[in-house]
């Protein structure tokens, strides 16, 4: 069955709307963030206009109908990513709070297989966004153990070639992308995570750019934790998801104190209540949390094996297309196959801000930086890209505009 | 076409033919600026004189990746402040700041700000302002250190 996306984009309000002097918008942008279908704007408002409380500590109706609304979003959300245990889904802020999450709660282990010293060593890879690098930094400051890191090959893959190096009997967490930000590669996380489980080392995935299509069964990933973020799968933001095997999440210090995480509290000491809500103190994002529920509803109640076919369609007419223009450079596989729907690329003589300004000049919204993976770059040996994302909602159409925006781009600034 | 309020001929050209670049010796500071959004970064050198008791912009020197507004606007920056006293640069940075804040409202100082006032159409893109600041914020940085190490010797001398 393939997918109607001219009923589908009709679910998403904002598509319909002209930009910079009526241009029609077209939004290639949702690696960033991505666009918010009706059902979940509805459901959030209804929330706010009919149920709204706090949850787990009203004594009243609306207190009742919030915390059904907010833990069954929970639930929601486990049956998505593949586990029947919704107390492993943890709500965080966002996929970096989820990272830093188990980063902190590592460092405050004190005693037994979590806890880190010197000798230890944290493994992450080149391709990371700022996210999955910095809290690992940190913890190794704290802590004393070793930071080390996969590099990345000419075509955007994981060198390989050191793994049995890298991941050794000193390893105690290997943390990675499922997929690129910038380069769209898809990474080998199962084999990766057998060779870390091998050694006795857990493992973390930032499934930020994979969950978003349907990519995430946690029970076959072989990951420990995986942390993602709403407002890249059609949910608002402010809202992100930690999932954990649950030994670990009972196993785990805790991160943030305060109020709902306790059992008692003592003037000199605290007891905790058990996961999830031992990772959730103080108020939590609630209507976000019931918006990102809504967010799953939507994206279930689509064929996803429709969806992934539709977007291996978006991404490979893209990589064609723009593989056709004079001096454009792909960064990352430059084939469908084991890639996701972000294309980055540089233009010979143009650089992508004024690139992205062009394109921005025609509705057409893309990124231009560095994506928040700077070392990556630096790996590429250029200072920015500019990265086009493709999601369900999009077009060939729009694909076409994006060839037509750089070309007009190459003209302006006469570089062709 | 909107893209011509920000891309005005005059960037355009010193883009592709930008003006006193280069690293040159001497220089009394250095400094090294960077945009954290997108990466772009400025070496740049600042040397000043002494002018009839006065400070003076001897020379302003730099080596630069980014933007085509950026590099257009330390291009500008040298055209406009080599030469200056350094009090009448400062004044004119400021109002170049404030041009840039304006969002398009304000009426530009031509007299002061010369081939500086084409920036009034990126001042539109708030995405854009820092690309346009990015050399000024660092001719500032480096003015400033520069001005201080003079002092630092003239107290020096004085002791």
């Amino acid at each position: 069955m393939s997918l109607d996306v001219a009923r589908l984009r009709k679910d998403f309000p904002i598509l319909d709307r002209t930009v910079r002097g009526g241009r029609p918008l077209v939004y290639l942008d949702s690696a960033n963030t991505s666009q918010k279908p009706r059902q979940v704007i509805e459901t959030i408002t209804e929330f706010y206009e009919r149920h709204n409380a706090n949850i787990h500590r009203a004594t009243h109706e609306l207190g009742e109908e919030a915390t059904a609304a907010y833990e069954g979003a929970r639930i929601k959300v486990a049956r998505f990513i593949g586990t029947s245990d919704e107390t492993e889904v943890v709500f965080t802020k966002n996929v970096s709070e989820a990272i830093n999450l188990v980063a902190y709660s590592l460092g405050n282990a004190t005693a037994g297989r979590l806890r880190l010293g010197e000798g230890d060593e944290v493994v992450i890879t080149e391709m990371e966004h700022h996210s999955n690098i910095v809290p690992w930094q940190l913890l190794c400051q704290r802590t004393g153990a070793t930071l080390r890191w996969f590099g990345v090959t000419p075509a955007g893959r994981l060198d390989l070639t050191s793994a049995d190096e890298l991941i050794n009997e000193r390893t105690k967490i290997v943390s990675l992308a499922h997929q690129s930000n910038v380069l769209g590669t898809v990474n080998p996380v199962a084999e990766i995570a057998a060779r870390a489980h091998a050694v006795g080392a857990l493992v973390l995935v930032d499934a930020a750019q994979s969950v978003p299509h349907g990519l995430m069964d946690v029970g076959s990933i072989g990951a420990d934790f995986v942390g993602f973020t709403g407002h890249k799968m059609c949910g608002p933001t402010g809202i992100g998801v930690l999932w954990a095997r649950r030994e670990l999440l009972d196993e785990l210090p805790p991160f943030l104190g305060g109020g709902e995480m306790i059992e008692s509290v003592w003037m000199d000491r605290s007891t905790y209540a058990p996961p999830p809500h031992k990772f959730e103190a103080g108020t939590m994002p609630i209507a976000e949390a019931v918006g990102l529920g809504a967010a799953v509803d939507y994206l279930s109640e689509l064929d996803l094996e429709a969806v992934r076919a539709h977007e291996q369609n978006l991404v490979g007419r893209a990589l064609q297309a723009l593989g056709e223009i004079a001096g454009l450079r792909i960064l990352g596989p430059t084939e469908p196959a084991g890639r996701g729907s972000a294309v980055s690329f540089t233009l010979e003589g143009l650089h992508p801000h004024d690139v992205s300004q062009v394109l921005d000049d025609r509705g057409v919204a893309v990124r231009a930086g560095h994506h928040c993976a700077w070392p990556l770059h630096r790996a590429f040996g250029v200072q920015a890209s500019t990265r086009a994302s493709f999601y369900l909602y999009n077009t060939l159409d729009e694909v076409d505009a994006l060839a037509d925006g750089i070309r007009a781009a190459q003209k302006f600034f006469g570089v062709t | 076409m909107q893209l011509e309020s920000m891309y005005q001929e005059i960037i355009l050209d010193h883009y592709r033919y930008p003006h006193h670049k280069g690293l040159r010796e001497p220089f009394d500071a250095e400094v090294h600026h960077v945009n954290p959004t997108c990466g772009d970064e400025v070496t740049l050198r600042v040397t000043v004189k002494d002018a009839g008791g006065e400070p003076a912009v001897a020379d302003v020197s730099y080596d630069a990746l980014g933007c085509s507004i950026s590099q257009a606007s330390v291009s500008v920056l040298t055209d406009l402040l080599i030469g200056k006293p350094v009090a009448e640069a400062m004044e004119i940075s400021g109002k170049f700041l404030e041009l840039m804040h304006s969002r398009d409202a304000a009426e530009p100082d031509e007299d002061a700000l010369g081939d500086a006032v084409v920036f009034a159409g990126v001042a539109k893109y708030p995405a854009r302002i820092k690309c346009a600041l990015l050399g000024w914020m660092a001719w500032k940085d480096a003015t400033a250190q520069a001005l201080a190490t003079a002092n630092g010797s003239d107290d020096d001398a004085v002791t």
